[in-house]
């Protein structure tokens, strides 16, 4: 039991330092596709491929650069991470309405303003839905992890399947899909409260 | 207080055949309500916005007050300029009170300051500060986020108000109380103003003067009487006697009564 809280913390770890490091890069390059019509198109591409990629295919890709361990897991956990948070953060700028931004000109707030007090509150909302797609897979990907030795429930539900442990393999299952059901209304009540009021 | 002049103004947009406006001059003088009035696509929009610099102009100057606004910063011209458009554009996540207040903020207005001109600008709009200040935008009609939209546009005491088709998208009966409202408030505050319209009607309840516009050139600068009388060219006698004259003839003279009770 005490080694299972034990990957249950692995995992959190793993998924939580991936959807970080996903954040600090997903959340400027989501501002980058939104904001430069010229780069929009490549960056999209770049996202819509990483979407389509096999996790498992992302993990055995980079074992041969970045070897076995907890640091080469995270890195490909937030590659598949970032996509989603820059497809989001892409659609919640480009659907802040066009007479809010015109206006805001028109009053005389500077681009930064523009930015910080009008776009970032309004686009708020539809960012925060692509985190949480990003949360649930992250957390299920990462029991992907023990393939290349980092770790969390993977090991688990690998050991359950070796031992023909059904009940084992059951429980870290389940364990793993209510961790990833925890984030996902942890975030949606943390985007009420931080999404401002209309 | 201001005034605001065009000389030779001409916008093109970058790739176009041919000019969105093309050298247009006159003066809106101070305190004057000035209408453009030309239909859709005629440039009118364009024209409007040389005014706070969201439009770059090809050739030409607006001057506000003699100043070339060119030679302003841009930021601040706007923040001294009151800018109002069809769609509103309230910020949906800031109450009334939030949105009014943009323009005052802006320009560092203490928080007393600022609270008792939103109050202020309510009660001038007709609307109840205490029911009013702390709704968000959704819960607004069409006609009360216009109003709203008014109040923001004027709460820092602009030198001039912009106004782009303000009560196009709210109805009929909405927007007669609108106009009405618009007269006693410009009349009240002497705000120079330019008034976006592509209806007849509208223009001639507003306008001490009118300015109508086709294909970005201006056809003839009037007031709302000589146009009727002398009209300039074809293009405006087929305009002005469209519809139906006795009706406007009636609301020039509510107009000239309204602005007369108000001052
Ligand atoms: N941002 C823009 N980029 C390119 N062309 C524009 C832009 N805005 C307006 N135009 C064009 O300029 C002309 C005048 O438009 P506009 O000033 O909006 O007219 P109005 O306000 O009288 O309807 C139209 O032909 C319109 O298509
Ligand atoms: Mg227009």
């Amino acid at each position: 039991m005490a080694e299972l809280w034990a990957h249950v913390a692995q995992h959190l770890t793993l998924a939580g330092a991936a959807l970080a490091l996903a954040l600090l890069a997903g959340l400027p390059l989501g501002v980058l596709a939104a904001e430069s019509a010229g780069l929009r198109g490549g960056v999209l591409a770049l996202a819509g491929v990483g979407r389509t990629l096999p996790s498992l295919a992302v993990l055995m890709l980079l074992l041969p650069w970045l070897g076995v361990g907890m640091a080469p897991a995270i890195v490909a956990l937030a590659l598949l991470a970032i996509p989603p948070i820059v497809i989001s953060v892409d659609l919640a700028i480009r659907g802040v309405p066009a007479a809010a931004l015109d206006a805001a000109a028109g009053m005389g707030m500077t681009p930064l303003q523009r930015f910080a007090r009008v776009v970032v509150p309004l686009a708020l909302p539809v960012s925060f839905s692509g985190l949480r797609t990003a949360a649930t897979e992250t957390i299920a990907s990462a029991t992907l992890a023990t393939f290349i030795g980092a770790g969390g429930l993977g090991d688990e539900i690998v050991r359950g399947l070796q031992t023909d442990d059904a009940a084992l393999l059951f429980a870290a299952a389940a364990v793993v899909a209510a961790l990833a059901l925890g984030a996902d209304l942890a975030l949606g009540a943390a985007g009420r409260i931080v999404a401002p009021r209309t | 207080m201001s005034s605001i002049t065009f000389d030779g103004v001409t916008v093109r947009y970058p790739g176009a055949e041919s000019d969105a406006v093309e050298n247009v001059s006159f003066e809106c003088d101070d305190g004057e309500l000035v209408v453009l009035l030309g239909p859709s696509g005629c440039g009118k929009s364009t024209l409007l916005r040389t005014v706070n610099r969201l439009v770059p102009l090809a050739a030409g100057r607006v001057r506000i007050d003699g100043n070339d606004v060119n030679a302003l910063d841009a930021v601040e011209l706007r923040r001294s300029v009151g800018y109002v458009i069809q769609a509103v554009g309230l910020f949906a996540h800031m109450t009334v009170a939030q949105n009014v207040a943009v323009v005052p903020s802006l320009r560092g207005w203490s928080r007393d300051e600022t609270a008792r001109r939103v109050d202020e600008l309510l009660r001038m709009i007709g609307l109840d500060p205490a029911a009013y200040r702390d709704r968000r935008p959704s819960r607004l009609s069409g006609g009360e986020a216009q109003r709203v939209g008014v109040a923001r546009a004027i709460a820092a005491r602009p030198r001039a108000l912009l106004m782009d088709e303000p009560f196009g998208a709210v109805d009929a009966i909405v927007r007669t109380a609108l106009q009405r409202e618009l007269v006693r408030i410009v009349a009240e505050l002497h705000t120079t103003t330019l008034f976006v319209t592509h209806d007849m009607d509208e223009a001639f309840r507003l306008a001490d003067r009118i300015v109508v516009m086709r294909s970005g050139r201006v056809e003839q600068v009037a007031r709302p009487q000589e146009l009727f009388e002398r009209p300039a060219t074809e293009y405006v006698r087929d305009l002005v006697h469209a519809g139906d004259d006795v009706y406007r003839r009636y609301f020039m003279r509510g107009r000239a009564l309204l602005r007369g009770l108000a001052e």
